[in-house]
């Protein structure tokens, strides 16, 4: 797909554009979809809204579209005011989770569609290179019934990208297909992505696709956005504990700040201390709640010494997952501790084993003392 | 020897079990189609023969009325074509128009109750029982119950009246435009129910599509609702259409003896009237085979596969 890009594209590149949503609120009778939401995409970014279903990030996507009027607030794209435009009237596009296609028509049709409604005299030229740049240029003339899902979900995006959209919304459009070919088509949106220059908005729940193909990434809880940043920031710096455990696991631990030496915050947690970078930490005074990724801790049976923070526990569960074991220990007044360790070697522990775990006192994170523990951890 | 007889005995056995199982899933099929054939031969295929060979009877000179004998007298048909042919054009002239009416009424009654009312099934359901409703009622009462909306006195006729499209001693009864009316309400629910079970299979998201791929409203319909409820408009216009073309309760209920008399009130007064049976089964035929040729017409030329 990446090598005929390029020559299929237009020259004029129409690059994509700022978007902006101010205090935009969503209410469904009583239910508050969205609240007060705040956001600036700037021109060109592929940006991922993250979050469980029902946290309200397809809602926000469709008032984007032009498919739901906010009850407040306002939205504007590349500076212009588009609250009130109907959908047909924006710059903006979709490819739709249910693909959405017309049975009716060809594929090529379907392709056709938006660039015949702008009157566009090239419109059939325009959607065969559109197939051609999803490598489906050979299928032109059969119905979307006829298609894989995997190809009606190219004729998605060519049928949404041939209309060069200064934003191109993407509802999940991968929530449909199997892990294999999933992971191709995120790299390939990726692809087309840096190459035309589009702003992408690409809503989803899976936080490992979010991570490798957006720049930025919003976490969305509960209609308001948690945290949003570049995905490697957000996974090592949650500064929630949704985002802790809906963006990847970690290990959290409540605990009471008892002191503070060059930088690093002293808390005591179940009578032991651990360390913290103080600004690491959301808050750093009083009760907060330790987080590390479980990637970081060190699993052992003896000591590590006085460097790391260490707490010490049993092996309750072992699962071997191929490139990786995952252990789960139980450390007393504290919980359940979950790590992992590459699988080379002799295995370190097995269940029932007494053992070490251990950190380097940067890696751990400080969130606010009263979140809930298992926030957004998936079911 | 012994061996090779009893194994082939065997098998012989074996797959004479299989033919049998066979045979009975095939005679399972037979019985079940058995009932309807046997109805349709004796109520439909068998009349047809007869109404066919009637239709070729002869008047054996000096023979007395209803009297007539089997024969093979093609020119019955060119005698009551060329005596009948205006009625025959205009059965389907007004079935043509109530069709066109029906469609243009029910489509947005079907629309409305299948897409837009979709999120609230209370005052859907009511207003699915309000459209089958009048199916309760004796048909001739409905048609009655026309002349009455439209007599004189009526509300309808004064208004027009008032307003001076109907000349102060103009009549809405006993007018083609009556017979029509008439049609066009009996077989309005032909129309609404065919399309309703279409639109109400519609998924709006499709819409939702085209406008985010520039479609305005008009165009979405267009473009999207009007192409994919095709089958829909197509079953219903033929429902009503046909029965519509063959119909004689409202032209002789709601017309007049001038300009409004339809193919099946000649049939009927052919038959029952003036006792020539041989005519009124000729033109029987001649409608059958005219519906027949029209609506082949019209299935090739917009016929969609789920029906062909």
């Amino acid at each position: 797909m990446n090598a005929n890009l390029a020559p299929t594209l237009p020259a004029t590149r129409t690059s994509g554009a700022d978007l902006e949503l101010r205090a935009v609120t969503k209410r469904f009778a009583e239910f508050v979809a969205v609240k007060e939401l705040d956001l600036l995409v700037p021109s060109g970014t592929f940006f991922a809204l993250l979050g469980p279903s029902g946290c309200g990030k397809s809602t926000t996507l469709r008032m984007i579209a032009g498919l739901e009027a906010p009850s407040e607030g306002s939205i504007s794209i590349g500076g212009a005011d588009v609250t009130s435009l109907p959908s047909h009237k924006r710059p903006v596009n979709t490819v739709f989770q249910s693909y959405a296609l017309f049975p009716h028509m060809s594929v090529r049709e379907n392709v056709a569609f938006g660039l015949k409604r702008k009157k566009d005299p090239e419109a059939m030229a325009k959607a065969q290179a559109g197939l051609d740049m999803v490598e489906l240029a050979h299928l032109a003339n059969r119905k979307p019934a006829q298609l894989s899902g995997g190809q009606q979900q190219r004729v998605a995006l060519a049928r949404a990208l041939v209309n060069r959209p200064q934003v191109l919304l993407l509802d999940e459009p991968l929530g449909a297909l199997d892990m294999k070919l999933r992971r191709q088509m995120q790299l390939e949106l990726k692809t087309i992505q840096t190459e035309v220059g589009l702003t992408f908005i690409h809503v989803t729940h899976d936080q490992e696709e979010a991570m490798t193909m957006a720049d930025v990434v919003a976490v969305m809880n509960e209609g308001r956005i948690e945290q949003m940043g570049p995905p490697r920031e957000l996974y090592e710096l949650p500064r929630t504990a949704f985002v802790a455990n809906f963006l990847g696991k970690s290990n959290l631990m409540r605990g009471e700040v008892t002191g503070q030496r060059a930088g690093l915050l002293e808390v005591d947690v179940a009578g032991r201390s651990v360390l913290l970078p103080e600004e690491r930490a959301v808050q750093a005074s009083g009760q907060v709640v330790v987080g590390v990724r479980p990637e970081k801790i060190t699993i052992d049976r003896s000591s590590s010494g006085a460097a790391h923070n260490e707490l010490s526990g049993t092996v309750i569960d072992v699962s071997f997952t191929g490139t990786t074991t995952e252990y789960l220990v139980d450390v007393p007044g504290i919980g359940r501790i979950g790590t992992f360790s590459q699988n080379r070697g002799q295995q370190p522990a097995a269940v029932g084993d007494a053992v070490y775990l251990y950190w380097e006192a940067d890696y751990s994170f400080g969130l606010a003392g009263d979140e809930r523990m298992d926030a957004g951890v998936e079911q | 020897m012994t061996q090779t007889i009893t194994k082939s005995g065997l098998s012989d056995l074996r797959s004479k079990d299989e033919i049998r199982a066979e045979r009975r899933k095939g005679r399972t099929g037979v019985y079940l189609v058995a009932p309807g054939l046997l109805v349709l031969a004796l109520f439909f295929a068998l009349p047809v023969v007869v109404l066919l060979a009637m239709s070729l009877y002869v008047k054996p000179p000096g023979a007395e009325i209803g009297e007539f004998v089997p024969g093979f007298e093609i020119g019955n048909y060119a005698t009551v074509l060329s005596a009948y042919w205006p009625e025959l054009l205009r059965s389907f002239g007004f079935a043509l128009i109530a069709t066109v009416l029906a469609l243009l009424i029910g489509f947005p009654m079907a629309y409305l109750v299948a897409v837009r009312l979709r999120e609230k099934p209370l005052l859907q359901g009511i207003l699915l029982v309000l459209l089958i409703a009048p199916f309760f009622s004796s048909f001739i009462l409905r048609t009655q119950a026309w002349k009455q909306i439209l007599a004189d006195e009526g509300f309808i006729a004064q208004t027009l009246k008032f307003v001076a499209i109907l000349p102060a001693d103009g009549h809405l009864t006993a007018t083609p435009f009556a017979v029509v009316a008439g049609l066009t309400y009996n077989f309005l629910p032909f129309m609404v129910l065919p399309i309703y079970a279409n639109l109400g299979r519609l998924d709006t998201r499709l819409l939702e599509a085209a406008g985010d791929l520039y479609a305005s409203p008009v165009n979405s319909f267009a473009k999207i609702t009007l192409p994919m409820s095709a089958p829909g408009i197509f079953a219903g216009t033929l429902l009503t259409f046909i029965p519509a073309a063959g119909d004689y309760v409202n032209a002789a209920l709601l017309g007049n003896n001038r300009n409004t008399t339809m193919i099946g009130q000649v049939i009927d007064s052919r038959f029952f009237k003036v006792i020539d049976y041989p005519g009124a089964a000729a033109l029987s035929f001649i409608l059958m085979l005219s519906i027949l040729i029209l609506v082949t017409i019209y299935i090739r030329r917009f016929g969609t596969k789920e029906l062909m």
